[in-house]
């Protein structure tokens, strides 16, 4: 028994030094800590590896100027490993451990709601780079994405003008999770308030990950000959849409038929395509590697030198991720601390230069100004740019909706602001942040 | 002869882990909340939730103990009940949070307003009291085991058959709570707790009670695994495990043993999920994922199946290293883990396997920064968030190879070299010696 | 001399689509040229009608180029040019009268900008003017471009044309392109019911489509006529759509079938829980890309016949990882089954950061062999080549797999194995060195399998995570040890998913297929194919 006594005092002596050790924030020179919580392994490290490589990229040409309020800064890069529970532990080591002063990062709606009450909690930011659903506004979130009508509603707008083929017929498929649920939501009622007929709707949910699209593509291309101009709004995610596109090609159809606008393809997925017989295929986006603009011309050959390739394409969240780090810094110079309340406080109403020619400001609702492009997929696998609009600000909740008419978030003081303030009642809806 | 041997050292083993869960529950979180912070004693309060999350883990591992080191069933879909339990919970915790949600309606959660649900689905109805939910977390997963197990053992279900249906099970309930249309929030689950009977969910007096209840809870599960598996119905368990057609033959009851132990299970794995919903803030299908009841299954073998202390400590290990190697710059914790695993194995299988272990640990970031010499010209270590999957993966490799009874497994080992005992532990009727038998034919069915 | 007519009726008929007819007369053919490369997309528009004003024999390939993203504009004259890659450079050539123009970099030329409307207009402009062309492919897309717009305008040039056609299937599409006029014209009674006839016949979704546009707009006396038609034409469809369904679904089983295949042999023959069986069908598909990217810059010329090299250098390649794993370690792990699963988890965990470490976590690019894309129409069944493809591989790679193991001395050898390993011993075959034979070729197989994922589905680091789960079900329901069984489970797994997809949604479809199997597997615990065999435990 002694033996067995003193094998498992050993080993619990083990387990505490790891804890220990773990525990033991480093103490490092005078740094300024930033997170960077995306996934590096699992099913989406295929899209987030890239902007953890982004935020490095920053951090680096950051440093280079001389770094924030004469520090320099040090990323701290966690791997939540596509696990949402996870995102929520790393998040809270990344504040409670590291001590960071904001964190860049989550993809998926899914991450983002698993790490927000953790946020809440600690009272930190989290700056979120990636186009998502709305219907939120947080204290400690900026969401440097595109809201839906930023991006769903403007690109419907277009295939519906003339230019854009004046489409008729509507097509909404999707995968069947939150993003895709709501923007459906929202452009289906927009679409019926546009005097579309209920019967030239048809949406349709897969799985994620979903591999076999012959019969759904079978299905658009029954749908497409009723005679109206047909297009498909594609809120397919990631990984379901490389078989996607390639059924599409294999049946043939072709984007002067029927046109397939989507939301959640950029230069990153196409890398991974033959974009040969998917040219005129379109997507919406805030931005395009293919810009042209001398902000994007000198941030992508910054990029490429950085990362040492210069096939590496650039896209949307990567802009946006840019967005968020330039606002920080920003609001940061401008507080004169990297204080979470001061920060939130100074951030409200700052501008930044976008990539696209114009800027970047954050608005009361924690959302930002964005143009809002479309673009056609060329056989190079980048796009051609057919229309930009000016900055649209973004809804946190939308206008389409009934429920939401009315609905506005104001967190220019961070401390009495509101997520969700319906303008009727003059009530806050939300608790107010803790 | 032997068996009642280690059966009784099980026995008091099992008394002395609960004596030391005890301990845990009661001292962890006296020394987060009254060991003031600066005291290197402090437990930080980021901690306990996560100590916490290691402990309902480590009770699903037990609850695949039961069943798969002591009666043979290899399931592969635990993690669904245990998913299912936390789902209950998730829904009495969404329920509390009445019009508190984004958009204050008093009955229904967010994501329904959002869906455009007009009235509560009949299947949220009751979860609003805590009795109801916590009868749920008890009932669902038993129910569905019940069903399940009564059909699969009734048909005489073995082996690998019955693990891939375990996994097939646990694969439909993750497409179908990913489908927005069942009424359980799709693919972003139930989040955004904020109270559990009537306390806040997330301060720290609550976050010390849940883990002082997920050790308790544990405490529990051991107490109960332990009294079933020392019982006589334990032992013909055991009899089911080695063999099941001499053990029908003897007049037993099979099909009854079998789902006794599955139910049972499954309600643990259930209370389980439900301690493990409101420490993690959310639950989501993601936990339906084959691949995490693949992950328990490992746990379990890590830590030494058909032992009761093993699944426990194979759940902590294996998430504790999982945590290590995830974080920004736990360097020298990861270190440690990996001389102190090498060590294991040195002790367990000698110098040269551990020397092994060591070698290879050192290759891997080497072999990495030579690739990137290659690349970049400039020789760059890796980063622990490029290389923890081959950690992780190596151990798994590294235990299966040196350590075939896992790190418990050691323990048994040890004494039979102390007392010199000339028994090969090939004798010993341990699970994996069970399952090699004599004949080391491959076995198809197994 | 016909000919000659033919073109000055079809010059005709594109100066009524001009807008400007009489500058377009007026002005140089270059300068119109130049004219495409300034104002944005309505003056494009509008440049180009003047252009195929001409009926220029040249102004064919430049909107062809146009429409690629081919022609540029020279950003220091302001020259329209033919723009073709070559290295990091463009070399040039003017379209106007071929001549060499230099090269120059990206940055001095400006890509002429088309849009899906611009691109669908330069299709029917390139119609109306190759539809006498000598190229009978060429004829028949002008012919398909005339029956999308179906322009009454255009009913002249077509009737002369259709004099003149002699290919059938070219005569056919014009037919049809001829109806769909007619019943659009305001022609007499008698011949739109001819046309509502000759419409009906092609019996497909665009005929339909056609009649149940023209249904709206026709005369009541016809109304009758044309919803026979439609109705007739539904009947058809729906036989056929039947037919579609089961196709999908023979398809979707190779796909299963080849996924599964592998495993059935090392899961199946050997008992190794492979977990990492998903990893070499991906490592394959890896190598597929590898092989690509070597015939790209190594010799261009072969990137057709780049799968025929793949197929093997993926067997060979994953057929010694699954050797190497076989010796390192699972050879140590026989007689403990449930250890594999542990151990090939590992190992599958390690494989994907490999891989990740060495090309990325990005998708990689596999294109696909011309052969392999497009689509064929066998009466209403819409048949695409590379499904096609993939369900004549399967069947082949089955074949052969059979062949190896009933067939060969090592097939003979691996069933001895494991059959009874000490009988086996004794009788003098070299377990060990069979053993890893097995894995190899299981593992060769799955590798074989990823060649042909790979012209389906993402080349990335997942690929295997998504069909092991469906390939262990093919395997158990197909009952383990049978590649029969795993055939014929990969079938009825594949038809059946297809056959419930469009009434329940996949999602529905896949959940319900899930609890069918297993109340299968109630009924017949061992699988679709039980081996038999004398131990009861087994």
């Amino acid at each position: 028994m002694t033996v067995v006594n003193r094998m498992i005092a050993g080993l619990g002596l083990g387990v505490t030094m790891t804890m220990g050790a773990m525990a033991v924030p480093a103490i490092a020179a005078d740094t300024i800590k930033v997170g960077v919580l995306h996934s590096l392994s699992g099913t989406m490290a295929i899209s987030e590896t890239t902007l953890k490589d982004t935020m490095l990229f920053l951090i680096d040409e950051q440093n280079k100027k001389g770094g924030l309020l004469g520090k320099q800064l040090e990323a701290v890069v966690v791997d939540p490993a596509s696990d949402w529970p996870l995102f929520a532990e790393k998040a809270r080591e990344l504040i409670a451990v590291d001590g960071v002063a904001a964190v860049f990062g989550c993809w998926t709606s899914s991450s983002r709601k698993s790490v927000l009450p953790v946020f809440k909690e600690l009272n930190s930011i989290l700056f979120y780079p990636v186009q998502y659903e709305g219907e939120e506004s947080e204290k400690n979130v900026i969401y440097t994405g595109a809201a839906p009508n930023q991006q769903a509603i403007p690109a419907v707008d277009y295939l519906m003008s003339e230019e854009g083929g004046s489409v008729k017929r509507w097509v909404l498929e999707a995968t069947d999770y939150v993003y895709p649920r709501t923007t459906n939501k929202i452009l289906e009622q927009y679409l019926l308030d546009k005097g579309v007929a209920a019967e030239d709707i048809k949406i349709n949910y897969t799985p994620f990950g979903f591999a076999d699209w012959q019969t759904e593509v079978a299905a658009i291309k029954e749908f497409g000959s009723a005679g109206k101009k047909t297009a498909v709004v594609s809120t397919i995610n990631g990984d379901a849409n490389t078989p996607f596109y390639k059924e599409l090609a294999n049946q043939g159809v072709s984007a002067e038929d029927i046109p397939v606008v989507a939301f959640s393809v950029g230069e990153e997925e196409l890398a991974g395509l033959d974009t040969t017989n998917l040219v005129g295929h379109l997507a919406a986006w805030n931005y395009f590697q293919s810009v042209d603009t001398p902000e994007n011309a000198a941030f992508i050959s910054e990029w490429h030198k950085y990362i040492k390739s210069d096939t590496r394409t650039t896209n949307d969240p990567m802009e946006a991720a840019y967005l968020g780090f330039n606002l920080w810094v920003a609001a940061v110079e401008k507080a004169g601390t990297t204080d979470t309340d001061a920060v939130l406080k100074a951030i409200v109403g700052l501008s930044v230069p976008n990539l696209t020619g114009g800027t970047a400001t954050v608005l009361p609702n924690h959302h930002l100004t964005k143009p809002v492009l479309i673009g056609e997929i060329q056989a190079d696998g980048q796009f051609e740019i057919v229309k930009q609009t000016a900055e649209v600000p973004g809804d946190a909740w939308s206008d389409v909706l009934p429920e939401d008419k009315g609905i506005e978030a104001d967190w220019t003081d961070p401390l009495t602001g509101c997520g969700h303030f319906d303008t009727a009642t003059q009530t806050c809806g939300a608790a107010p942040a803790s | 002869m032997i068996t009642q041997l280690i059966l009784r050292a099980l026995d008091k083993k099992a008394i002395w882990l609960v004596a030391v869960l005890a301990v845990i529950a009661i001292g962890v979180p006296v020394l987060n909340l009254v060991v003031p912070e600066g005291n290197p004693l402090h437990i930080p309060n980021y901690a306990v939730p996560l100590f916490g999350k290691y402990l309902n883990y480590a009770m699903l591992a037990l609850a695949l103990d039961l069943v798969w080191g002591y009666c043979g069933i290899l399931s592969l879909g635990h993690a669904a009940f245990f998913a299912l339990g936390a789902y209950a919970m998730g829904m009495y915790l969404m329920r509390q949070i009445g019009a508190r949600g984004v958009y204050a309606n008093p009955t229904l959660p967010d994501f329904m307003v959002f869906l455009n649900y007009k009235e509560l689905p009949w299947f949220w109805n009751g979860f609003d009291m805590w009795w109801f939910a916590f009868a749920m977390v008890l009932i669902v997963p038993g129910l569905l085991a019940f069903v399940f197990g009564f059909l699969a053992f009734r048909s005489r279900v073995t082996g690998v058959y019955l693990s891939i249906i375990t996994q097939a099970m646990t694969y439909a309930l993750l497409l179908a709570f990913f489908r927005n249309d069942l009424g359980f929030g799709g693919n972003n689950g139930l989040t955004d707790f904020k109270d559990i009977l009537g306390v806040n969910v997330q301060a720290a007096t609550t976050r010390a009670a849940l883990f002082a209840a997920s050790a308790f809870a544990l405490a529990l599960a051991v107490v109960i695994c332990s009294a079933i598996v020392n019982s006589k119905l334990g032992k013909v368990m055991v009899a089911v495990r080695d063999a099941e057609s001499r053990t029908r033959f003897l007049g037993y009851r099979v099909d009854n043993v079998k789902l006794f132990a599955f139910v049972v299970s499954a309600v643990l794995a259930g209370i389980a999920g439900a301690l493990y919903a409101p420490q993690v803030g959310i639950i989501n299908p993601s936990e339906f994922e084959p691949g995490n009841s693949i992950e328990v299954v490992i746990w379990t073998a890590v830590g030494g199946r058909g032992t009761i202390v093993g699944p426990i400590i194979g759940a902590i290990v294996v998430n504790l290293t999982k945590s290590i190697f995830t974080s920004g710059s736990s360097y020298i914790a990861a270190g440690l883990v990996i001389l102190i695993f090498s060590g294991i194995v040195a002790v367990a299988s000698g110098w040269t396997k551990g020397l092994i272990v060591i070698a290879a640990s050192i290759a891997i970031p080497v072999l990495y920064g030579l690739y990137q010499l290659a690349l970049y010209g400039s020789f760059k270590l890796p980063a622990l968030s490029d290389v923890w999957l081959y950690a992780l993966g190596g151990l798994f490799i590294f235990t299966t190879l040196f350590l075939p009874k896992g790190i418990v497994g050691l323990i048994a080992q040890w004494r039979t070299m102390t007392t010199k005992r000339e028994q090969h532990d090939r004798n010993a009727p341990s699970p994996a010696d069970v399952e090699a038998g004599v004949d080391p034919q491959p076995n198809p069915a197994e | 001399m016909t000919n000659r007519i033919l073109r000055l009726i079809a010059v005709l008929f594109a100066l009524a689509l001009s807008p400007l007819p009489a500058l377009a007369q007026a002005n140089d053919f270059a300068v119109m040229v130049q004219a495409l490369g300034q104002g944005g997309f309505p003056d494009r528009e509008a440049a180009m009608n003047a252009l195929v004003a001409t009926g220029d024999e040249r102004v064919p390939p430049i909107l062809q180029a146009m429409s690629d993203g081919t022609l540029y504009l020279r950003k220091s004259d302001q020259r329209v040019l033919f723009a073709a890659k070559s290295g990091s450079e463009f070399k040039l050539t003017d379209p106007v009268d071929g001549s060499d123009a230099g090269t120059a970099v990206s940055a001095d030329i400006e890509k002429i900008k088309v849009n899906n409307g611009l691109r669908g207009k330069i299709r029917t402009a390139i119609g109306t003017m190759t539809l006498l062309s000598p190229d009978s492919a060429s004829r028949l897309s002008a012919a398909q471009s005339i029956l999308k717009n179906a322009d009454p305008a255009m009913l002249p040039l077509l009737d002369s044309a259709l004099a003149a056609e002699t290919d059938p299937k070219i005569k056919s599409t014009m037919d049809l392109a001829r109806a769909v006029i007619v019943l659009k014209s305001d022609a007499v009674l008698d011949d739109k019911r001819a046309a509502v006839d000759t419409i009906a016949a092609h019996g497909d979704q665009a005929a339909q489509t056609v009649l149940v546009n023209a249904l709206a707009a026709a005369p009541d006396e016809l109304k009758p006529v044309i919803q026979t038609g439609i109705d007739a034409i539904g009947r058809n469809l729906q036989l056929w759509q039947v037919a579609q369904n089961l196709l999908y679904g023979v398809s979707l089983s190779s796909v299963l079938l080849l996924a599964a295949i592998g495993l059935s042999i090392t899961f199946g023959v050997m008992g190794i829980i492979n977990m990492a069986h998903g990893e070499m069908v991906m490592l394959g598909a890896y190598t597929t890309f590898v092989v690509q990217e070597l015939i790209r810059n190594f010799a261009p010329g072969l990137m057709d016949y780049s799968l025929a090299f793949a197929v093997p250098a993926a067997f060979l390649f994953t057929a010694l990882v699954g050797i190497a794993i076989e010796r390192g370690i699972i050879r140590w792990l026989y007689g403990r089954p449930l250890e594999t699963l542990l151990a090939t988890w590992g190992l599958s965990l390690a494989l994907q950061q490999v891989v990740r470490t060495l090309f990325g976590p990005t998708n990689q690019m596999v294109s696909p062999p011309s052969w392999m894309t497009g689509a064929f129409d066998v009466g209403g069944l819409s048949i695409t080549w590379n499904r096609l493809w993939i369900v004549v591989f399967a069947i082949a790679v089955f074949a052969i797999l059979q062949l190896v193991l009933n067939r060969t001395a090592l097939g003979l050898q691996m069933r001895a194995v494991t059959q009874n390993r000490r009988m086996a011993s004794s009788m003098g075959i070299r377990t060990p060195f069979v053993d890893a034979m097995t894995f190899g070729l299981g593992s060769g197989v799955a590798g074989m399998a990823g060649v042909a994922l790979s012209q389906i589905d993402n080349v990335s680091p997942n690929l295997g995570q998504g069909y092991i789960i469906d390939s262990f079900m093919v395997v158990v329901f197909g009952g383990v040890g049978n590649l029969w069984g795993t055939l014929i489970g990969a079938l009825m797994l594949g038809v059946g998913n297809k056959l419930l997809e469009p009434q329940f949604g996949a999602v529905l479809g896949k959940i319900i297929i899930l609890v069918l199997i297993i109340l299968f597997i109630q009924w017949r615990p061992r699988g679709l194919f039980a081996l038999k065999g004398r131990s009861i435990e087994q």
